[in-house]
């Protein structure tokens, strides 16, 4: 049983590891808007803008 | 069957000359403007914005040229919305106007994000924010803009509000403390099964130890980061002499927490460590749902000032210039193109212009002004280029007014909320005391359960539903109402409103209109009545008399000269070469030579109007007062729900029969003075009866103070001050029922949340006092009970799918036709 002795040290560390990850996805603003991200998946963006398409539009 | 515009929905007259080949099919389009969006929008690639949003695009108005948008460029102009980041690229805060879904906002990013100079670009589509980071080494900000504009969308330097910035930074606190105690939870909750376990099986003493220890570790962080707000609540109360449900839970938490860490390094007695991480968390949970719901709220209906334009372009002596709004002196010129949000209060120069007033009103349909009408910050010109003379800027505006109203409103405390308070204290005071008792008497029958007994009471006992969920119901059901255009002015006019049993409504300017209209045309000498009232309606359009307003807007074919007003009989003119008269009887019949027509009467209720040419009377028109559209169906929906109705007015007996017959009204008193009106309200209050009075607010203020509701119908600027606790924006009554009933719904919510909580209170705290629950129980069954009351407040939020669509155009069926 004393392998416990290094299992939940390495748990705690992975533990940290995720409580760093969450602080710097808050931080970064993943969580400001939770509802545009479920529908862009809804839409197709495979379909890239065609050549010239960056010119500014015709006035 | 009308064919509708690809881009906005509008629908078109045939035939439709403009199409677009876009999916495999021909689509049609209202104007070149709308064109021009939708030709770009597909030529990028985008062709699946029309597929999958869920409302139709604003109307295209054409406005992209570059050279308004340059003027962003100016840096005294950026610096009140861009902030320039270390590594040399800028930030944009902007709102967008015309972002109506999601799919508004994924066409901004997808379009913009490829763009040369664009780091990064966000658009919310519930704020109608947009986060644009950019290169300027690279691109303008004013070339950008251009392109968004481009794609059919107005994109505006707002203001960020403190307010907003605070509250992001509360919501990502939130976030983090949640986060750290959920994960502290788990783990904690691990470690607790295995002592569990271990204890039953002869776990070594070496290992209870460790795992006591790494208890500790894990939870010192949730108590002192997550716990935080609760212990920081529980001083603020106690120092202000009102314990809230905070200093229990504090309490709670921090005894556990102690009494665990003393036990884990004496090596001997029990450890709570899993209770006290466990409630932090699920107390979390629930706050930051209730700010959640908060900050929706807030976010959709306050604020609204900051939709207003920085940016205005003056007429000045060296002609047009643009400059930022705040620089703008009353009695300046500006000028408001097709498509933009008009900057100021003022009054209209020198056109007719069509108004979408919707951000104050809530109501789409466009409002049509005239040379020297007030216009309203905020409200979209529609059609053509306006002048507006600039009355009041910024913080005077009617828009920005209202926000404080509606702010005040919020900020004040309806009784309910004071009356659930007070309790919430002599409750907690109560348990306080009632914990002391019980573990004194622990104490002498069973000294080595009394702690766990007290922490077991502590934390059972649930005051959410006074402290939390009460005022979460107030809020949320005020925003709702918000939405919908029904502002509340003090918070306790919610319940008056759920509790009202009678209203008495004014007539003029409440069930009817403020102008009268035709109700009948009569032809006398054969002709068509269209081709008549079209010849009325070109004289009347040269006449400055209140009851030309009742005519329709000319058509401008007719062309109209020699026209001499008579005060008192009529007016005269030539109309497409015809010489006529309108007025009087007398008066219009009295350019015929021939002989007098059979005896013709006026009309039997209101006012006739009489149109004659040299040949003899050719029509007479009926003018009355029209009662408003949606009257009748609001009134039946009031009396559906229970209500009686009552019409005060101080007009004729006449025209007041009429219009309760017409309205199926059977109470009305006519002829009131203002004071015989309020004696109305008090005789009916003194049988009692709690009376709502439904006024335009202009000329019946004693009466409305003296209602337990007031509530006041207007629109535009005379709203602002209104003494009423209740402001429908829209035009007319529509919104009424609904308001009443959701008042009623709000205030049901909180009568069951209450109930729930003393039957909550009444099962487990003697359960809890006996010392038949486990402090973990007791903390699972307390924040139970606070979700419970918390989401069930949180219900109020959502509106009924009538109310949903009103304010909004419906989606069109065009992504129907898309394959």
């Amino acid at each position: 049983m004393s392998i416990i002795f290094v299992l939940i040290p390495l748990g705690l560390g992975l533990l940290g590891a995720a409580v760093l990850a969450f602080f710097w996805a808050v931080r970064s603003g993943q969580f400001d808007d939770l509802e545009t991200p479920a529908w862009r998946v809804l839409l197709d963006d495979d379909s890239r803008p065609p050549p010239g398409g960056d010119d500014p539009p015709p006035d | 069957m009308t064919a509708t515009c690809l881009h906005c929905g509008a629908a078109i007259r045939e035939p439709v000359t403009r199409t677009l080949e876009i999916a495999g099919g021909r689509r049609p389009l209202c104007s070149a403007a709308c064109e021009a969006v939708a030709t770009r929008i597909r030529d990028d690639g985008l062709t699946d914005f029309y597929r999958f949003r869920t409302a139709a695009a604003a109307p295209a108005t054409g406005s992209s040229g570059t050279a308004r948008w340059a003027a962003y460029d100016r840096e005294q102009l950026q610096r009140e919305f861009v902030t320039s980041l270390p590594d040399g690229t800028r930030e944009a805060d902007l709102l967008v106007q015309g972002v109506r879904c999601a799919a508004c906002s994924w066409l901004i990013e997808r379009a913009m994000g490829p763009v040369a100079g664009v780091r990064e670009i966000a658009v919310d589509p519930l704020t109608t924010r947009m986060r644009l980071r950019f290169d300027p080494r690279v691109t303008r900000l004013g070339e950008l803009l251009a392109r968004i504009a481009a794609l059919g969308y107005e994109p505006l330097a707002g203001t960020v509000e403190a307010g907003d910035r605070a509250g992001l930074a509360e919501r990502r606190a939130g976030l983090r403390r949640l986060i750290i105690a959920g994960l502290g939870m788990s783990e904690v909750m691990t470690y607790a099964t295995a002592m569990y376990a271990g204890a039953l099986q002869d776990m070594s003493a070496e290992i209870r130890e460790f795992l006591r220890l790494v208890s500790m570790l894990v939870a010192t962080p949730v108590v002192f980061y997550s716990g935080v707000p609760f212990f920081a609540g529980a001083w603020r109360g106690m120092r202000g002499g009102r314990p809230g449900m905070d200093l229990p839970v504090s309490l709670a938490i921090a005894a556990a927490y102690a009494a665990s860490v003393w036990h884990t390094f004496q090596g001997s007695g029990e450890v709570y460590f899993d209770s006290a991480v466990m409630f932090v968390f699920f107390l979390s949970c629930a706050r930051f749902l209730e700010m959640s719901g908060r900050h929706r709220a807030l976010g959709l209906s306050g604020a609204l000032a900051r939709h207003l334009p920085r940016v205005a372009t003056r007429l000045g002596t060296a002609g047009p210039e643009l400059l930022g709004v705040t620089e703008l002196e009353p009695g300046d010129r500006v000028l408001v193109a097709p498509g933009q949000t008009v900057p100021v209060d003022g009054h209209l120069d020198n056109t007719t212009a069509r108004f979408d007033e919707s951000l104050l009103t809530g109501e789409s349909r466009p409002v049509h002004k005239r040379a020297g009408d007030a216009v309203i910050a905020g409200s979209i010109n529609l059609l053509e280029a306006a002048t507006v003379r600039v009355e009041r800027v910024g913080a005077g505006t009617v828009l920005a007014q209202i926000g404080r109203l509606v702010t005040t409103a919020r900020a004040g405390r309806p009784r309910l909320v004071e009356v659930t308070d007070r309790v919430a204290t002599w409750f907690i005071t109560g348990v306080l005391l009632l914990a002391a008792l019980v573990g004194a008497a622990w104490w002498l029958y069973e000294p080595e359960r009394a702690f766990e007994v007290v922490l077991a009471v502590l934390v059972v006992t649930c005051p959410c539903a006074l402290a939390l969920a009460t005022p979460a119901a107030f809020t949320v059901g005020m925003s709702a109402l918000a939405r919908r255009g029904v502002l509340l002015r003090r918070a306790g006019a919610l319940e008056s409103l759920s509790r009202a049993t009678d209203l008495v409504f004014d007539k003029t300017g409440t069930l009817t209109e403020h102008t009268a209209g035709i109700t009948h045309v009569e032809p006398l000498g054969g002709g068509e009545a269209a081709a008549l009232l079209a010849l009325a309606a070109a004289l009347e359009s040269r006449s400055e008399h209140p009851l030309a307003r009742a005519f329709p807007p000319a058509a401008a074919a007719l062309a109209v000269s020699d026209v001499v007003a008579v005060p008192g009989s009529g007016i005269e003119g030539c109309v497409a070469g015809r010489r006529l008269r309108l007025g009087t009887r007398a008066f219009a019949g009295a350019l015929a030579t021939a002989p007098e027509q059979a005896a013709l009467a006026d009309s039997a209720g209101g006012q006739s109007v009489w149109l004659g040419d040299a040949t003899g009377l050719l029509a007479r028109f009926d003018i009355a007062e029209q009662v408003r559209p949606g009257t009748a169906a609001a009134l039946a929906a009031l009396r559906g729900a229970g209500l009686r109705l009552a019409i005060a007015s101080g007009d004729q007996p006449g025209p007041v029969g009429a219009v309760a017959d017409t309205l199926g009204v059977t109470t009305w008193h006519a002829a009131l003075q203002p004071a015989a009106k309020l004696d109305l309200v008090r005789t009916m209050q003194r049988d009692g009866r709690i009376v709502g009075m439904v006024g335009d607010g202009i000329n019946d203020s004693p009466v409305l103070a003296g209602a337990d509701v007031a509530i006041a119908v207007g629109s535009g600027a005379s709203l602002a001050h209104h003494a009423a606790d209740c402001l429908l924006l829209g035009a007319g009554l529509e919104m009424l029922p609904p308001a009443v009933r959701h008042a009623r719904r709000t205030m049901h919510i909180v009568r069951q949340n209450l109930w729930w909580a003393v039957a909550y209170n009444v099962v487990a705290v003697p359960l809890a006092a006996t010392g038949m629950l486990a402090p973990w129980v007791a903390a699972l069954g307390m924040s139970a009970s606070s979700l419970l009351v918390t989401f069930n407040a949180l219900r109020l939020g959502r509106l009924a799918p009538a109310a949903a669509t009103a304010s909004t155009p419906a989606a069109q069926p065009v992504g129907a036709a898309l394959p």
